[in-house]
């Protein structure tokens, strides 16, 4: 594992003011100038952003003009510019894995904008950690691997049947697993929807006509995946049949009529379980005494009849909304839904509105938090006002209370404190009172374990960035989609389904896929075959082969995640992580040490 | 430099291990939220806390450090189901190494820093500080140039 000694190395290093951002804390031509002379520097240069084509036009001028074997990017977060800057190095001819990205804003200047002495000599520190990190690089390659045409959507939703059709009509082949006895998810039981009052079963029987006439599409229903092996580009993926299995296609699957247990191969795996709603709690703002109703059931309430409102055989003459049941529950309380739901507004008031145009006289109130009827919706919340509907925005600490009228008329009593009238207490008497629940996540434990897909705080599946990487998991060649990311209207869950499919097709239609080659590496030399990092992969990535008399432990790096799980069980030292070797990582602690001592 | 905290005052300089997607973006949003914090605080990220190396914890309280912070993927971490585990028995060994080369195992901690954990970040970086403040400086400063 010998490496080339760093002071020969070429090395340009670039430090970015982001337009004020890091130079507004940070002293950027001190540390260039504190860092101009490290063992490797040629080139150190400031930019007011790295980022821009201007700058990365000077980059790769610099490297192939100086020759240059390594490169400093220090600005924003490797979340954000990693793949920007390896392309730089890439397209200059260099290993863009001799590159190294130092995060000077995020951890840097926008933490310490009340010490710009101690945010500069932080950002020398980085620096020359990042310095020392690059110096030890050797240049690697891209791990290629075949891929499988086919992809594995999980999730009979709307977000997974129109992505399942665009897959197919990328000619690609799809199985779509759904755990329920039938496709369509929550839009498949409801009616009109906002925006355009597209009815949502009818829509969703569209959909599934389309799929079932795809060859390149099997259904199965009533089905889980219970297991996931191989690698990215190709997984293998078990699914239980337990209900019957639709629509064979032409993916050379097993009859799924007649399978309880089968097995797939597909390159990739798009995730859409969609979400939950959440069940208030007996006796949650009146929750389970008559007239007393969730959004999901008093949809279904509208959409039963054309008629004049009724529930329980009394008619429906004045409703009272309240907003946010179940979701934006105080911060720290456990297990709490913190997350808005998005929808749930906009829902309430098309379904508002939808009531009004059936009889203008029912008297409706909207007791809100803070209306989110966001972008165009905006338009449904003015013309449900102009329709008739009262909002009334309560106080948080004060939320609205709900109880049974006496007498024998029956009906309900909602007291809620008006905020903006300075707090005043209002009794309404209703008729029916709507819960206006969100989203929760769904229950998936098992499928969770068998994708290995990182979990939020809020408990809905993670990306690994909302904004630069949004349906792409830790995983490689797993996206996710749709609800099952957090609360989405129907309209953001098919898009990001889209853009899951695109994620995915673009990989699988190429026929092969390259992986980051930063991987476990054995030193035969120093490896004594012990079976320690065998035992410690649960990937089964670790193997064994004769090297002469003695056996040492070979690792397969398609299978690799990369983890570096096994690097600490070595008890002789023999196993690195490519990019994040001993010596880089010792090299980086001097760097910073140095800076602090 | 300027600015810098001296050895061993109310402001002692620890690593931070974090890993690149669970607890280095935590300690980002920390950042873009502009939470402060002291800038004696570093990190260092790796793709998962199960590869951390006990011996790089002793290293850098020998080479400057007064203490070391694994910002740990707890049980959200994409790779090892059983990662909390191998971070708290790497946690231990690193503690382990302290103790033979006669420094205080306290001098490393550990806790799980999720995606959007700034708040707990700068809140555990807080009471680390002030633990290590009442350990006061590392007290063989012969073994930090041992390295």
């Amino acid at each position: 594992m010998s490496e080339p000694s760093p002071a020969d190395r070429r090395i340009g290093v670039y430090v970015c003011s982001c337009g004020g951002n890091i130079s507004d804390y940070v002293d950027v031509p001190q540390v260039i100038e504190r860092v101009r002379d490290e063992p490797g520097v040629v080139v150190a240069r400031r930019a007011m952003f790295t980022c821009s084509d201007a700058t990365q036009q000077e980059i790769i001028a610099d490297i192939r003009q100086q020759r240059l074997d390594g490169l400093v990017v220090a600005s924003c977060s490797p979340k954000l510019h990693t793949e920007t800057f390896r392309a730089v190095a890439r397209r200059a001819g260099l290993n863009p894995y001799q590159y190294t990205q130092v995060n000077i804003r995020e951890q840097c200047s926008w933490a310490h904008t009340d010490d710009h002495d101690g945010a500069t000599g932080k950002a020398i520190g980085l620096v020359r950690a990042g310095i020392a990190r690059t110096a030890r690089t050797r240049p690697l390659e891209p791990i290629t691997v075949e891929t499988v045409p086919r992809a594995l959507v999980i999730g009979g939703g709307i977000t997974g049947l129109r992505a399942a059709l665009a897959l197919a009509d990328l000619g690609l082949g799809v199985f779509l697993v759904e755990r329920e006895a039938t496709l369509g998810g929550w839009v498949g039981g409801f009616g009109a929807m906002f925006p355009h009052d597209r009815d949502g079963r009818t829509l969703i029987a569209g959909l599934v006509d389309r799929v079932r006439a795809r060859e390149e599409i099997t259904v199965f229903t009533g089905a889980e995946v219970v297991s996931r092996s191989g690698s990215f580009g190709n997984y293998r993926a078990g699914i239980r049949v337990s209900g019957t299995g639709t629509g064979i296609g032409a993916n050379g699957g097993p009859d799924p009529k007649t399978a309880e247990s089968i097995t797939v191969e597909v390159g990739a795996v798009l995730v859409a379980t969609g979400f939950d709603t959440y069940e208030p709690g007996e006796g949650e703002l009146g929750y389970g005494q008559g007239g007393v109703l969730t959004l999901p059931q008093f949809k279904t309430l509208v959409d039963a009849t054309d008629g004049p409102l009724t529930h329980q055989g009394r008619p429906v003459r004045t409703i009272a909304y309240i907003y946010c049941v179940g979701s934006r529950q105080p911060h720290g309380t456990p297990g709490a839904n913190e997350h808005c739901s998005r929808f749930c507004c906009t829902a309430t008031v098309h379904t508002a509105l939808r009531v009004s145009a059936r009889d203008a006289s029912v008297r409706q109130y909207h007791l809100y938090r803070d209306m989110r009827s966001y972008g165009k919706y905006e338009l449904l919340f003015d013309a449900s006002r102009r329709a008739g509907s009262r909002y009334l925005k309560v106080v948080d600490d004060q939320p609205p209370e709900v109880a049974a009228q006496d007498g024998p008329a029956g009906g309900l009593t909602v007291t809620a404190h008006d905020a903006l009238a300075g707090g005043e207490e209002l009794a309404l008497p209703v008729d029916l009172v709507v819960l206006v629940t969100g989203a929760v996540p769904r229950a998936n434990e098992e499928l969770t374990g068998v994708l290995k897909i990182p979990v939020g705080t809020d408990r809905f599946y993670n990306e690994i960035h909302p904004k630069l990487r949004p349906v792409e998991t830790v995983v490689d060649g797993v996206t996710i989609a749709g609800a099952c990311q957090g609360p989405k209207t129907s309209i953001e869950a098919v898009t990001s389904g889209l853009a899951a499919v695109a994620q995915s097709a673009a990989i699988l239609k190429r026929g092969h896929a390259e992986l980051d080659p930063l991987v476990a590496v054995v030193d035969p030399l120093a490896c004594g075959w012990c079976d320690r990092c065998q035992d410690s992969c649960p990937y089964g990535a670790i193997g064994r082969a004769k090297r002469g008399e003695s056996e040492v432990a070979v690792i397969d790096e398609t299978v690799c995640k990369g983890c570096g799980g096994c690097v600490p069980v070595c008890p002789r030292d023999a196993i690195d992580l490519h990019g994040y070797t001993d010596t880089q990582i010792t090299s980086m602690i001097d760097g910073l040490a140095e800076a602090v001592a | 430099m300027a600015g810098h905290p001296p050895t061993g005052d109310q402001h002692p300089r620890i690593l931070v291990f974090s890993t690149n997607t669970i607890s280095d973006p935590g300690i980002d949003l920390a950042g873009s939220s502009h939470l402060h914090y002291s800038p004696g605080i570093r990190t260092i990220s790796l793709p998962c806390t199960s590869g951390i190396k006990p011996a790089w914890i002793r290293h850098a309280i020998q080479r400057g450090f007064d203490g070391v912070f694994i910002a740990a993927d707890g049980d959200e971490c994409a790779y090892l189901p059983d990662c909390a585990e191998r971070a708290s028995d790497i946690t231990a060994r690193g503690q382990q190494l302290l103790r033979e080369a006669d420094l205080a195992p306290q001098r490393v901690k550990m806790a799980a820093i999720c995606s959007v954990c700034a708040d707990p970040f700068i809140t555990h970086m807080r009471e680390f500080a002030a633990a290590l403040t009442r350990l006061g400086p590392v007290h063989a400063p012969a073994e930090r140039v041992a390295v």
